[in-house]
């Protein structure tokens, strides 16, 4: 399933819905860079609600789109992590510091728009 | 609630595999944050399967013992085998270009952990997890 990207005010908004093979999570990071570069953007949520699990090949692919965005000059907030996903990603002893987050996607825009206030 | 084995072939049975898990583990009584313990280390474990083995095989199955119950994950394959274990296990070592966390993660995960492997011939790993 493709995952829909939409754009509010220059900003993109995608929620993952269902759990991604590693072929779609490749294919979906590199649909999202090529938003991205339109001009228009003005930054990036990633919400997910939705998503009950995430293992090292998708926060490995979280962790590389921030890092690239970022070297485009665009900021991406990861919103809507479950705590079990949390406790789970922590225990795991991941380095998860290269992600920016917040709890909803509300708080998520907020960010981005207070970041270009800055 | 039964063995249930899962034949890996390709990155797809990744994502049934740990619903498998999952599944089972929901069954047995698990809660949601065991749940996602679970079907995550599966998740590590089948997919180095698929990156270094090719194919093998996955079983789940419940686990009684002195009035406690658990739930046993087996994830095997015949394919090269690790070279090092103890690098294998260690953060952030990968030979596949990945966060090197699949492995030392899937361990940290579960309660008990056997990484069994003889180079050229295959891997075996046997994790549990105990209701508590």
């Amino acid at each position: 399933m493709e995952v829909p990207i939409l754009m509010v005010d220059g900003f993109w908004i995608t929620s993952i819905q269902e759990a991604l093979h590693d072929q779609s999570v490749l294919d979906f990071q590199q649909k999202l860079l090529s938003k991205l570069k339109q001009p228009q953007t003005r930054g990036l949520v990633i919400d997910l609600t939705a998503l009950d699990l995430v293992d090292s090949f998708v926060t490995k692919a979280l962790l590389e789109l921030c890092k690239l965005a970022k070297l485009m000059g665009i900021q991406v907030i990861v919103t809507g992590m479950n705590p079990a996903v949390a406790i789970t990603l922590v225990e795991m002893g991941l380095d998860l510091r290269g992600i920016d987050t917040a709890l909803d996607l509300q708080r998520g825009l907020d960010k981005l728009r207070n970041c270009e206030e800055r | 609630m039964g063995e249930l084995k899962i034949r890996i072939e390709n990155e797809y049975d990744i994502v049934s595999a740990r619903q498998a898990a999952r599944e089972l583990a929901r069954q047995l009584g698990f809660g949601a944050v065991d749940q996602v313990r679970i079907a995550t280390a599966v998740s590590e474990l089948v997919r180095n399967v698929v990156l270094y083995a090719g194919h093998g095989l996955m079983s789940v199955q419940p686990l009684k013992s002195n009035g406690r119950t658990g739930i046993e994950v087996i994830v095997e394959d015949d394919g090269p085998g690790i070279g090092d274990c103890e690098l294998a296990l260690s953060d952030g070592y990968s030979t596949s270009g990945g966060l090197g966390a699949g492995l030392p993660g899937a361990k940290r995960l579960m309660d008990f952990f056997d990484l069994d492997t003889v180079q050229g011939k295959g891997t075996r790993i046997l994790a549990r997890k105990w209701l508590k």
